[in-house]
């Protein structure tokens, strides 16, 4: 076999083998992007059991809270990025840490200062290999959060906006996390969940202008407040985690499908140059004979005479 | 036919029990209060403790809940849980087993979330 066919074989069958692993991981994440996406489901109900009661709560009481009142002026701001620990998800990971750069920056030019809090490996790689500060993060749990993660999440947070801007505390929080809109699609997107404002949960908890009836509150409006709002904002982070998740085993999905169609091709055009060096191979090796022969023969007919 | 009211019981992750029901009962941070149908709108901060429902077809449900609210209104109620576990899904060993550690452990709130497990799974 000649040296070139030799080197197409080799290349042929290595790709093959990656191709055969891209497949495997496509199914993979296929198979996972239904099961989060199954979570998501799951986790619906008590969010909108939870929507519903804080707008209760928010509009039939005059009730003030530090997690509802806007600061007269924003100084500090606490942004929480969602990227994925593992890469191999095209640009899953590069779209949602650009958004919340863009926001960091919208914030900056507002004269506010930002604390990065972060969850998943490829973010905070990101951040630490442009020294970034970073004020806390989480990692080993986005490929399937529980609810358990997203109060771990919550918890330094909610700390966060309890305390005064003075003594480290921030006045508002953003989260920016991918949003999984259709097996095709997923958007990265910042929203502000701290604080919250009432009139934008009530028309996500009664978009037909329902009315909602005056509750009775058990022991006290206040005291339901204080217990409800960190039981929101956790379960919205959980609600981010879990669409996260489904978008990056959507992207992962997308990105190894890419990847398989793509070595499918590159086998056939090493095939297909394989075929060509081979009967190349062939030809020379006719020519040769023939060559060879008809040099035979003229020289056999010289040595007659 | 006795009035009834719907009920539902979420936890964070999951739909745990729905039903038709006639009565619940459930302990807020102010004590044991009982729902029947055509309640005032209530919303209440749970403690951890069992709830009860007396469902219509005269069967009881017990389950374990760890903190949460209640919350009732147009004869539909909600108890949302971050944890809630029915009776019958305990395992008592397991939680006889979370209770002696958490003893030996002095965990205070871990010790009354395994005794609200071992209760709900004694009232089944």
């Amino acid at each position: 076999m000649g040296a070139q066919l030799r080197v197409y074989k080799r290349r042929i069958r290595s790709v093959t083998a990656t191709k055969k692993i891209t497949k495997a991981m496509e199914m993979i994440a296929a198979s996972r992007v239904v099961k989060a996406q199954r979570k998501v489901a799951a986790s619906t109900p008590y969010a909108q059991e939870l929507t519903r009661a804080v707008t209760a709560v928010g509009t039939g009481s005059n009730t003030k809270h530090p997690l509802t009142t806007q600061a007269e002026t924003v100084t500090r701001s606490a942004v929480l990025l969602l990227t994925s620990d593992r890469g191999l998800a095209g640009a899953f990971n590069s779209n949602a840490i650009k958004a919340a750069e863009l926001l960091t920056e919208r914030l900056e030019r507002e004269g506010k200062q930002v604390d990065t809090y972060i969850v998943g490996r490829r973010g905070l790689a990101h951040y630490n290999f442009r020294e970034r500060k970073v004020s806390e993060s989480w990692t080993g749990f986005t490929d399937e959060p529980t609810y358990a993660d997203a109060k771990k999440v919550a918890a330094p947070l909610i700390e966060a906006i309890e305390k005064d801007a003075a003594d480290g505390g921030v006045d508002e929080l953003h989260i920016v996390f991918t949003e999984f809109v259709s097996m095709m699609t997923q958007t990265a997107l910042d929203q502000r969940l701290l604080p919250l404002s009432l009139e934008e949960v009530a028309k996500e908890a009664a978009p037909k202008g329902e009315i909602l009836p005056l509750y009775d509150f058990e022991p006290s409006a206040e005291d339901v407040l204080d217990a409800l709002l960190p039981r929101y904002v956790e379960s919205r982070i959980y609600n981010a985690l879990l669409q996260s998740a489904a978008s990056k085993h959507a992207a992962t999905r997308r990105a190894m499908k890419s990847a398989t169609d793509n070595a499918g091709e590159l086998i056939e055009t090493l095939s297909r140059l394989a075929n060509a060096a081979r009967q190349a191979e062939i030809t020379q090796e006719i020519s040769e004979i023939v060559g060879g022969s008809a040099a035979l023969a003229d020289a056999s007919a010289g040595s007659d005479r | 036919m006795a009035a009834e009211l719907h009920v539902a019981l979420v936890a964070a992750d999951r739909e745990v029990w729905s039903g038709q029901a006639t009565l619940v009962v459930a302990r807020t941070t102010s004590g044991d209060i009982g729902v029947m149908p055509g309640h005032q709108p209530l919303l209440g901060v749970l403690e951890s403790g069992p709830v009860t429902i007396r469902t219509s077809e005269g069967g009881t449900v017990v389950a374990a809940v760890h903190g949460g609210f209640i919350s009732f209104a147009d004869n539909k109620l909600s108890l949302l849980a971050e944890i809630a576990e029915l009776s019958d899904e305990i395992d008592i060993q397991r939680a006889e087993r979370a209770l002696e550690r958490a003893k030996s452990e002095a965990d205070a709130s871990a010790e009354r979330r395994a005794d609200v497990r071992l209760r709900a799974a004694a009232a089944r």
